[in-house]
């Protein structure tokens, strides 16, 4: 019987309990087939990522607030993309936005996030030793290094990289002589997409594996933590949604490269018409958005699962609504497949097939406001701990009502005819999805970090690092809702040559980009804090956050096989805080009710003679050996 | 409130927890992305064929003996697996080379077909119904190589010894993602002749 006196007791001897050989420093380093290596691998190439992400945000940012500017001083970085006068060249601008969307969604959100959050998490949640194939998940860690090369090495050339923007719509991507940044650039942006999603459905499989068949005794699935259903859901997201975008850049690559007309047809470049005919082009807009929109979730959905752990400890009470969340996080995941046409409600669709997405579209309200209501009833007259952690999941819950509710307006397909394209919709999916998920990924930094490096982040500069950037994130998207309004097309250079923008909101777009820069430089806070806290932090107690998830039973510095001895059984759910009658507030799930008989309802203590059968189950030990 | 609650007596059974072979759902997991993947080629195709501009050909005869070929190397699969089984290793080992052999000829048979498309003029340039055409066969080929290569690993293990009837787990796995190659090209051949 593993309860949690016992574990901690064992704790002492971790190191004599080494039973695996010790792997050379590449084994273990660089191509490890440890969990946690790897989720440390996914979250410091998602941070590199997210720097150079935000960096050309900035740039650009700086082009569209203040389109005077000399920007001479960023030649040492840009080179030529800057002109003589000190002017951005506006093929880059298409490259930089191009550029921004595809590594913030990709690279930081979807490997950065899911990649070390799920890999992290799943098997210490579960009970588990490790991910069901360790070399199917180094594999996995390996492709999107790859990719994220050929990414990077786009950046440099000559031509620049993709500029189609980060949905590449052919024909533009399809012509190389469309556009410079369709010429090699989308060809690197091509592969190394085709690369991130093989390692993504490398991934993807063995997290929703991990979770079927190697959850340990006990933990049926009414009693996993909502982090893990999350990630489960995601995974599932990602395995039917990645093959999909898989064909429509394979068909892509054929059009570029073999001369095939999938997407082309009748194309006249310089008066000359191109032999394509027969094509579609908005038959990639329906395979990208078949991806395109469950991504969205793919992204979010994570940041929810855990922000729901990080509340419920902090709130010290149960999650409001455990089901409910786990229905509504099923209800979402399967809406997000029926509703990938409210991207296009402009493409020309039938009005009649418009007002059936919108419908669909608008339903995706009901689970979301569940989820919401569940968080702030949860927070309702809870004994609230401000952790960082918990400011930056309470930020999300802000971001995810504010960015949630334009939503609404933009799944209406008459309201999205003006609204489409504009920074309207740049301001929505920036709150509900990026600056979210953002949130999430940066309060489970701040909550798992102990888990991860035995060592506390700094609290002090946790809570500067919340407010500088909560505040700076609706500086920079509540106005651009305004300019959307207005009608200001997004990807647009500049607004000085057109008659409707020419005098009006160009102050506001100044103030953006401001905003945006100080918001920028506020990550610089949290990018110390973490490197720092790496080397030098406070040594983390067994405990921290005093929650009653299994990861905090294993041992500070978890070893190759996550606990040392055999894997805690599993008694009840993982939400038990202050239960009126115990002697502390929470109760880990490893705890079974024959332990607990002052805080037991009547239901639980007939779950008593139960526990014999949980502990008699087989192990479920995938290294074949309790030690 | 309390009255309702103590009458609601829940009795939780302890759930015992999966344990199916991580290796085998791992395959299954796999095939489902790459049914995706064909879902979303075979959508893309019929999208795009409602469009009309569509390139009217007869698909040459010789995709419907590849077909029968590929049925045959499921049922000499089959039969290495339940050699497998009564541990007879001589007929397991025979039926391995024979089912790789199968997936050879099929393969050749498949590049003979695109052979006689481009005698018929069909070509993977020009109208996206020929080169769907070669996108499908193509795609399913790549996929059928990966099938080859499962097979080599099998055939390996045979002559290893590796392969009895109290390790059945390779042969299964093998099995499973052949039989499972064989039916998608069945779907994708009556997809193609159907909507043709």
């Amino acid at each position: 019987m593993a309860t949690v006196a016992q574990n901690t007791a064992t704790l002492a001897h971790v190191e004599e309990h080494e039973h695996h050989e010790p792997h050379s420093f590449w084994r273990k380093y660089i191509f490890s087939e440890d969990h946690k290596t790897i989720a440390k691998q996914y979250l410091i190439s998602g941070i590199f990522w997210s720097v150079v992400g935000i960096s050309l945000s900035v740039m650009f940012r700086l082009q569209l607030g203040f389109p005077d500017m000399k920007l001479s001083f960023l030649r040492p970085i840009l080179g030529s993309w800057i002109d003589e006068t000190g002017k951005l060249d506006p093929d880059f601008y298409l490259a930089l936005v191009t550029m921004h969307g595809t590594i913030m969604v990709f690279f930081v959100l979807t490997a950065g996030l899911s990649g070390t959050f799920s890999n992290f998490l799943i098997p210490l949640q579960v009970g588990a030793r490790d991910m069901a194939s360790g070399f199917l998940n180094m594999l996995s860690y390996w492709f999107f290094f790859l990719a994220s090369v050929v990414m990077f090495v786009s950046l440099f050339f000559e031509t620049g990289p993709a500029a189609g923007g980060w949905v590449v719509y052919p024909p533009l991507s399809a012509l190389p002589q469309a556009h410079k940044g369709s010429e090699a650039g989308m060809t690197y942006w091509l592969v190394s997409m085709a690369l991130f999603i093989v390692s993504q459905l490398l991934g993807g499989i063995n997290y929703i594996t991990t979770v079927i068949n190697l959850r340990t005794r006990g933990m049926s699935f009414s009693k996993l933590p909502l982090t893990v259903w999350a990630f489960f859901l995601t995974a599932v997201l990602g395995l039917i949604s990645f093959p999909v975008l898989l064909s429509a850049a394979l068909l892509l690559i054929f059009d570029r490269s073999f001369g095939t007309s999938f997407y082309l047809s009748e194309i006249f470049i310089g008066g000359e018409a191109l032999p394509n005919v027969g094509g579609s082009p908005i038959l990639f807009q329906h395979l990208f958005w078949f991806l395109g929109h469950p991504e969205v979730y793919i992204v979010l959905l994570p940041a929810l699962g855990m922000t729901s752990e990080i509340i419920a400890t902090n709130a010290r009470k149960p999650i409001f609504g455990y089901r409910a969340m786990i229905a509504s996080m099923m209800g979402i995941a399967f809406l997000a497949f029926i509703v990938w046409a409210h991207h296009m409600f402009v493409t020309g669709m039938n009005p009649f097939l418009g007002s059936i997405f919108m419908f669909l579209t608008l339903i995706i309200a009901v689970p979301s406001a569940v989820k919401a209501f569940n968080y702030i009833t949860t927070l309702w007259r809870g004994n609230i701990r401000f952790t960082p952690a918990m400011l930056f999941s309470i930020g999300l819950v802000s971001f995810f009502i504010s960015g949630g509710l334009t939503g609404l307006i933009l799944g209406n397909s008459a309201l999205d005819i003006q609204l489409h394209d504009t920074y309207f919709v740049v301001a929505h999916f920036h709150l509900v999805m990026g600056a979210a998920s953002a949130f999430g990924l940066l309060a489970g930094v701040y909550h798992w970090f102990p888990k991860m490096f035995g060592r506390m982040m700094n609290d002090k500069l946790g809570y500067i690092h919340f407010w500088l950037t909560f505040i700076g994130i609706y500086l920079v998207f509540f106005p651009m809702h305004y300019i959307g309004i207005a009608g200001f097309p997004r990807r647009y250079y500049a607004f000085t040559s057109y008659d409707f923008t020419k005098h009006i909101f160009s102050d506001m777009n100044s103030f953006i980009s401001v905003a945006a820069i100080f918001t920028f430089a506020a990550q610089w806070i949290f990018v110390w804090n973490f490197v720092y806290s790496i080397f030098k932090g406070r040594k983390a107690p067994q405990n921290p956050w005093k929650s009653n998830t299994l990861e905090w039973t294993a041992p500070i510095n978890p070893g190759h096989g996550n606990w040392p001895g055999e894997i805690p059984a599993v008694y009840r759910w993982p939400y038990d805080y202050s239960k009126p009658g115990a002697k502390d507030d929470f109760i880990p799930q490893n705890v079974p009710y024959s332990q607990t008989p002052e805080s037991n309802l009547p239901h639980e203590n007939e779950l008593i003679p139960l526990e014999k059968e949980i502990e008699a189950q087989n192990l479920n030990d995938q290294f074949k050996q309790p030690h | 409130m309390s009255d309702v609650a103590n009458h609601i007596t829940i009795v939780e059974e302890p759930e015992e927890t999966l344990s199916m072979n991580p290796r085998k759902f791992i395959l299954w997991l796999f095939i489902v992305s790459i049914i995706m993947l064909f879902a979303a080629m075979t959508s893309a195709y019929l999208v795009r064929r409602a469009e009309g501009n569509w390139l009217e050909y007869t698909i040459p005869p010789i995709f419907t003996y590849s077909s029968i070929v590929l049925v045959v190397s499921s049922l000499t699969m089959h039969w290495a697996y339940l050699s497998a089984k009564k541990d007879n290793f001589a007929s397991l080992k025979t039926a391995i080379t024979v089912t790789f052999a199968l997936g050879m000829v099929f393969l050749y048979m498949q590049f003979q077909g695109w052979v006689e498309l481009v005698n018929q003029k069909v070509f993977f340039v020009g109208n996206p119904a020929g080169s769907f055409m070669y996108v499908f066969t193509g795609l399913h080929a790549f996929h059928l190589i990966t099938g080859l290569f499962v097979l080599v690993f099998a055939l390996v293990a045979a002559f290893r010894l590796r392969i009895h009837a109290k390790s059945l787990e390779q042969i299964q796995i093998a099995a499973s993602y052949w039989h499972f190659l064989d039916i998608l090209w069945l779907y994708l051949f009556i997809f193609l002749v159907y909507f043709h």
